[in-house]
């Protein structure tokens, strides 16, 4: 690669589907790209929008969100919450200037481990052309002093 | 000053071919608050664990992280060896290297670039981790099982016979259910009444069974283990305990007319009553809506004639209140209303009627004592149309699903029919013949080969009344040519579909339901008799259409799972639950409208005179599931999740 701009994406996802179907996706030893950090989380519906705020202040060029499909969701209701709560955080996501196709959403089940690699590599292309995100790299500084204990 | 231990597995070459663990050692040793920063081949082995536990105890760590698979794999295994070293298991975190990052990623420079950020990501997460205690809450060891059918039935008495307390409840006046209105069982054809009444009669005599007949479910409160349930017994005006059911209340009363539910409105029942002749419990019920006395404040015959003194019309309602550990909902089905296909002239035309109503019809101890008569003049059909999928398969009018049972029953009515009316003829619409299942498919072969069923295979358009007779206009889809018959009697295969009052009745004891009301599963194939509530149970048909042999075996499932449950004096759930903090709370309430669980209740704060000074939110721990969403929805930052705190994931975020 000759010094193409490669982005930092952070994906925030449930235990429950997303997760396991990205671990389907290395026991299919399937191949995507590696610019992606999984968070984990019991549920789509503890993500809070300021992991979102805070994965691109900390310099993030992207945040993906994934759970499980609607009406699969192990906790019944957590998937239609975040999908409610998306909803409403995009228009502000657009509000305070930050592009929301920095922040992409979707369903991926424990078995859909290619749709998580496609998912993840259409995700990177995406975040690719849109550049680095420079929007906070003034607070980034500020932010970065070591989170030491 | 958190010390870290960070422990790095090659996974043989499943990690270390594609990230350069050394590297990737050396780089979290620099890392702020880690202690040890190890790699080795295996870490999940014997000698792996072991030097985990070596550097734990020589190191006095305060967290782990171990780099190597993914936790659904090893968490368990690591913690375990945390907690033999004297760490506190939930201090114990694993950062997935294997299944998410050298198993998905050619590159070695980018993919232990990528190891790296997983590792310092956790080593934040790990250093904010909180010592957990799993949580333990008492059981009670006595089960309700709700709905008095074969499912309910099957469910308390293998409960019981293990040794365990049951409470029976049905709402009917008695035990029984759709099983006991059958007249023959397919594939079998053994009569119904013989393998269910026995049943019946040994559930209401079993001593460690509690049979509440002719009551109903008011409210249940608490979480698995620990259910308080009121049932309301409605009044049956009839003292159970005087009452010896001899009957002689029910030859005596004049209110005859009144359309039988039991028979499917095909016979007549008095005011007082028993659903039928082996109801169990045999106690007489007053039909308050057509008593004459109720009605006219004259009459009393009933009570005249009880030599019991057992009639009591001042009888009230009555409740119960139990304590269970765990609950069984057998609340099963009812069939659709036919009035829904205006075309096949249900409740139009007396002949046309549904399966259940031909069961009571063949029963021996139906309306017609068996004798397969036509409801209009009691003539003997001679030539009987059923029509499958009336309702079932059909996303137009009907309901999208297959009700399973129909392909079997009307195969089974065609025989019925064969044997008591010897020149009759029988001709059968149908879309699919479905007859998976252990001898159903030779069954279905035999209605065809032996008693001669003529299937068609195709849709009915249309039924209507023409000199005596109803004529059944439809399609033969393999000859490609319409088909009209004039037939004396039309049976529909009507669709199974949930109680009237299954969505509301989810609702009262707090599970999840599909858009038809019947009741979800925890997971369709790996746990299909749990709810998504913890202790609570599913059984039959109120789950999805069903069969006997099915609904059997559904209800042996639940019991073991209950009796599973009450092998422990107390049960053991992961700690990762919210917890409130009561200072800060403000009482908005927004975490009570997202708990699944019905988990968080309003709790009054009061001052030493007792005077309510604040109202905050609390969080049973034996309900909360630990799904976050309240966490998410809290306004006042009051709410957080146990091992997925917000400083966690915040630190998490920041570590990468």
């Amino acid at each position: 690669m000759s010094e193409p701009f490669e982005p930092k994406i952070i994906a925030f996802v449930c235990t429950y589907c997303t997760y396991a179907g990205a671990d389907l996706a290395g026991t299919s030893r399937l191949k995507y790209a590696p610019n992606v950090r999984i968070i984990r989380l019991p549920c789509t519906g503890r993500i809070s929008p300021m992991f979102i705020l805070k994965a691109l202040q900390k310099g993030a060029d992207g945040v993906l969100i994934s759970g499980c499909h609607p009406g699969d969701c192990h906790f019944t209701h957590g998937n239609y919450h975040a999908r409610r709560r998306w909803m409403v955080f995009r228009a502000l996501l657009d509000f305070i200037g930050i592009p929301p196709e920095r922040v992409k959403y979707s369903w991926i089940s424990a078995a859909e481990g290619v749709k998580f690699a496609e998912f993840i590599n259409s995700v990177t292309n995406d975040i690719r052309k849109l550049g680095p995100f420079e929007q906070y790299s003034q607070l980034i500084e500020q932010t970065q002093a070591p989170a030491s204990l | 000053m958190a010390k870290i231990g960070v422990f790095i597995c090659h996974c043989g070459e499943n990690v270390g071919a594609k990230v350069d663990c050394t590297k990737l050692a050396a780089a979290l040793g620099d890392h702020p608050g880690v202690a040890v920063s190890v790699e080795y081949k295996y870490f999940c082995s014997d000698p792996g664990q072991e030097s985990v536990k070596k550097a734990i105890r020589d190191n006095n760590l305060t967290g782990v992280v171990v780099a190597a698979c993914s936790p659904r794999m090893h968490e368990a295994t690591f913690r375990k060896a945390c907690a033999e070293a004297g760490l506190n298991p939930y201090l114990c975190e694993i950062a997935n290297i294997r299944e998410q990052c050298s198993w998905v990623h050619t590159d070695k420079d980018l993919a232990t670039e990528k190891a790296m950020d997983i590792t310092r990501s956790m080593v934040e997460k790990v250093k904010r981790n909180n010592k957990l205690q799993p949580i333990e809450v008492p059981v009670t060891r006595r089960a309700l099982v709700i709905g008095g059918g074969i499912a309910g039935i099957q469910a308390a008495l293998d409960i019981a016979n293990a040794g365990q307390d049951v409470v029976l409840v049905e709402r009917e006046p008695s035990l029984g259910g759709h099983m006991a209105q059958l007249s023959e069982t397919f594939p079998t054809l053994d009569c119904s009444q013989c393998i269910m009444t026995p049943r019946m009669v040994e559930a209401a005599q079993h001593p460690k069974i509690r049979l509440l007949t002719y009551s109903e479910i008011e409210s249940v409160d608490g979480y698995i283990g620990n259910f308080t349930v009121r049932v309301r017994m409605k009044s049956r005006y009839v003292d159970i305990d005087k009452c010896t059911g001899c009957g002689d209340c029910i030859t005596k009363c004049p209110a005859k007319k009144i359309s039988s539910e039991f028979d499917c409105s095909l016979g007549k029942r008095t005011a007082i009553y028993t659903p039928f002749a082996q109801s169990v419990p045999n106690i007489p019920v007053i039909d308050k809506a057509n008593c004459i006395y109720f009605k006219n404040g004259k009459c009393k015959i009933c009570a005249k004639t009880c030599q019991c003194d057992a009639i009591n019309f001042d009888m009230p309602d009555t409740f119960v209140d139990l304590e269970v550990g765990a609950i069984v909902v057998a609340t099963g089905f009812q069939v659709q209303n036919n009035s829904l296909y205006g075309e096949y002239g249900y409740g139009k035309y007396p002949d046309v009627i549904n399966g259940l109503q031909f069961e009571r019809l063949a029963s021996a101890s139906g309306p017609t004592a068996g004798k397969i008569m036509r409801p209009s003049d009691g003539a003997e059909p001679q030539t009987v149309v059923f029509i499958q999928c009336a309702g079932s398969r059909d996303p137009s009018k009907g309901v999208r699903y297959c009700s399973k049972i129909c392909c079997m029953y009307t195969a089974k009515h065609a025989m019925l029919y064969a044997h008591k009316v010897h020149d009759g003829k029988t001709h059968i619409f149908y879309m699919d013949i479905r007859a998976a299942g252990k001898g159903y498919d030779e069954f279905s072969r035999r209605a065809i080969e032996e008693d001669e069923a003529a299937y068609i295979r195709g849709r009915v358009s249309k039924v209507w009344q023409e000199n005596g007779k109803l004529m059944v206009r439809g399609v033969d889809t393999l000859l490609g040519k319409p088909v009209e018959i004039a037939a004396d009697m039309v049976v529909l295969a009507t669709a199974i579909v949930a109680q009237p009052d299954a969505k509301e009745f989810a609702k009262t004891i707090g599970i999840g339901y599909d858009e038809y009301g019947f009741y979800n599963e925890a997971h369709l194939k790996l746990r299909p008799v749990e709810s998504s509530t913890a202790g609570v149970f599913l059984a039959g048909a109120c789950q999805s259409p069903k069969d006997i042999p099915d609904s059997v075996a559904q209800a042996s499932a639940t019991a073991s799972k209950v009796l599973a449950l009450f092998s422990k004096d107390k049960l053991e759930r992961e700690p990762v639950v919210a917890t409130n903090n009561e200072v800060t709370c403000a009482g908005c309430w927004g975490c009570v409208l997202a708990c699944p669980y019905n988990a968080i209740e309003k709790k009054d704060i009061v001052d030493r005179s007792g005077r309510v000074i604040k109202r905050v939110a609390s969080i049973n721990p034996g309900l909360c599931q630990g799904c976050g969403t309240c966490v998410t929805f809290c306004r006042s930052n009051s709410i957080d999740l146990a091992g997925f705190t917000e400083k966690q994931i915040f630190a998490e975020v920041m570590g990468l």
